[in-house]
């Protein structure tokens, strides 16, 4: 029985029942753009980043499953300017200063504003007060840079059945809480070996005492791009195979 | 023939620390090849104090005083093309994580709450000195800006495509690697 498959930016992609179009499209080494999404887990469909057209209508590829000769839409202009926009505006609506950020090189918003090539903030930045919370010995939360695609409260929750972050809020006022009667992680049964511990997208989980350990320029996204990664990822998992 | 005419280029720094005008310096001996097709006016380089009309305006560092304001506007009435150049011109940068902090208390806790002080400190204020403003903003929120160059500082092979494409008349492409924000 011959695979089926969906076309993606003209290029036929295979897919297996149940995939997404973002499942499907990584492990055929086709990049889309996303932030809330990770491999290891279930989408969420928040960000909006990898909102591609499929068959005509806009959809976000980590919740919309692949469907039999489907025609997507992926890195074209008109998506990527959206894309951009929608990256602009998290960096405006935080305080994202990659000189001075542990998570710079390593981190999947900057890698994806490069590989969108995105040269300014463009909006008036918000400049808001999130104070850090360095309460626990092993962690830092740094709130200032927060992008709320809860995947650490997704996989505390779900994985490491511990419920320990949370959105609260709306709208602008949206902002990620400790659960615990004082707020702080010290008085929470967090531990570095939580799952959560490792899901961050960006700068705001920490692991304490080992800033800088790696230096800048031989990180994670120093060398290559995050879509280039992804190419050659699925080549060598197909090598393997 | 006479030899086309050179391009008018003014740089300077605002809330900056002169990183991106060293890194400007680190192309190196492409410096002759650019002073070939280019001339500077007002830049640290050429100590001239006012810009006068130029093809292109390079802005280092963010907007944190008066005076700043005043440059940058003077910039921007003289350049054709204004460039910001470096994470405080692109978004504040360093001198923009003030920005959480009330003006007054950050001044109290320098000039006179700080331990070791000498007796009698008080705050800086001689008429001379600029005054600064409440936050620091990144240029694009005071005047329009045509370009942008990230990079804390951007590298000199990053300065040097980019002015390279400019003065060739394209808009300036850095691609994957020259694109930094740190
Ligand atoms: S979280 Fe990412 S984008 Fe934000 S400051 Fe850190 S490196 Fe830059
Ligand atoms: S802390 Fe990190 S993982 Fe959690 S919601 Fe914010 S950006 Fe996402
Ligand atoms: S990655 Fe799909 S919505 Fe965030």
């Amino acid at each position: 029985m011959s695979q089926d498959t969906f076309l993606l930016d003209g290029e036929e992609i295979p897919f297996t029942r149940g995939q997404t179009i973002m499942e499907a499209a990584r492990a055929a080494g086709k990049f889309i753009p996303h932030l809330c999404w990770h491999p290891d887990f279930t989408g969420h469909g928040s960000c909006k980043l990898c909102t591609v057209k499929a068959n005509g209508h806009l959809n976000a590829a980590c919740v919309t499953a692949a469907r039999k000769d489907m025609t997507v839409e992926n890195r074209t202009p008109e998506l990527d300017d959206k894309r951009r926009t929608l990256l602009q505006l998290l960096f405006v609506e935080g305080n994202h200063f990659c000189p001075s950020c542990e998570k710079s090189g390593n981190c999947v918003l900057q890698a994806t504003a490069y590989e969108l090539d995105m040269m300014s903030p463009h909006f008036d930045h918000f400049f808001p007060d999130r104070p850090v919370d360095a309460s626990h010995p092993e962690v830092l939360l740094d709130f200032n840079r927060c992008i709320l695609c809860e995947l650490c409260v997704r996989v505390s929750r779900d994985i490491d059945h511990k419920n320990i972050f949370a959105l609260s809020g709306r709208g602008i006022a949206k902002h990620l809480v400790v659960n615990a009667e004082s707020g702080r992680l010290a008085d929470t049964d967090f531990s570095l070996d939580d799952k959560a511990a490792q899901v961050c997208p960006v700068g705001v989980i920490l692991t304490k005492k080992k800033g800088f350990s790696v230096p800048i320029g031989q990180r994670r996204f120093d060398a290559t791009s995050i879509a280039t990664q992804v190419t050659e990822a699925a080549a060598a998992a197909q090598e393997e195979v | 023939m006479d030899a086309p005419r050179k391009l008018k280029v003014a740089t300077t720094s605002l809330a900056g620390c002169f990183g991106c005008h060293m890194s400007l310096l680190d192309i190196d001996e492409r410096l002759l090849d650019l002073l070939e097709i280019v001339e500077f006016d007002r830049s640290p380089l050429t100590d001239i104090k006012h810009c006068g009309h130029c093809d292109i305006g390079l802005i280092e560092g963010g907007v944190c005083n008066a005076e700043n304001v005043h440059v940058l506007r003077e910039f921007r009435a003289n350049c054709k093309i204004l460039v910001a150049v470096g994470a405080c011109a692109v978004n504040g940068g360093l001198p923009a994580q003030r920005n959480h902090l009330q003006l007054h208390e950050i001044l109290t806790a320098v000039y006179a709450t700080e331990a070791g002080l000498a007796s009698g400190v008080q705050i800086p204020n001689d008429p001379e000195l600029p005054l600064p403003l409440n936050q620091v903003h990144p240029i694009h929120e005071v005047v329009k800006v045509d370009y942008f160059l990230p990079g804390c500082p951007p590298s000199g092979d990053a300065i040097w495509k980019f002015l390279t494409d400019l003065v060739a008349g394209c808009s300036p492409h850095l691609g994957y690697g020259l694109i930094r924000y740190d």
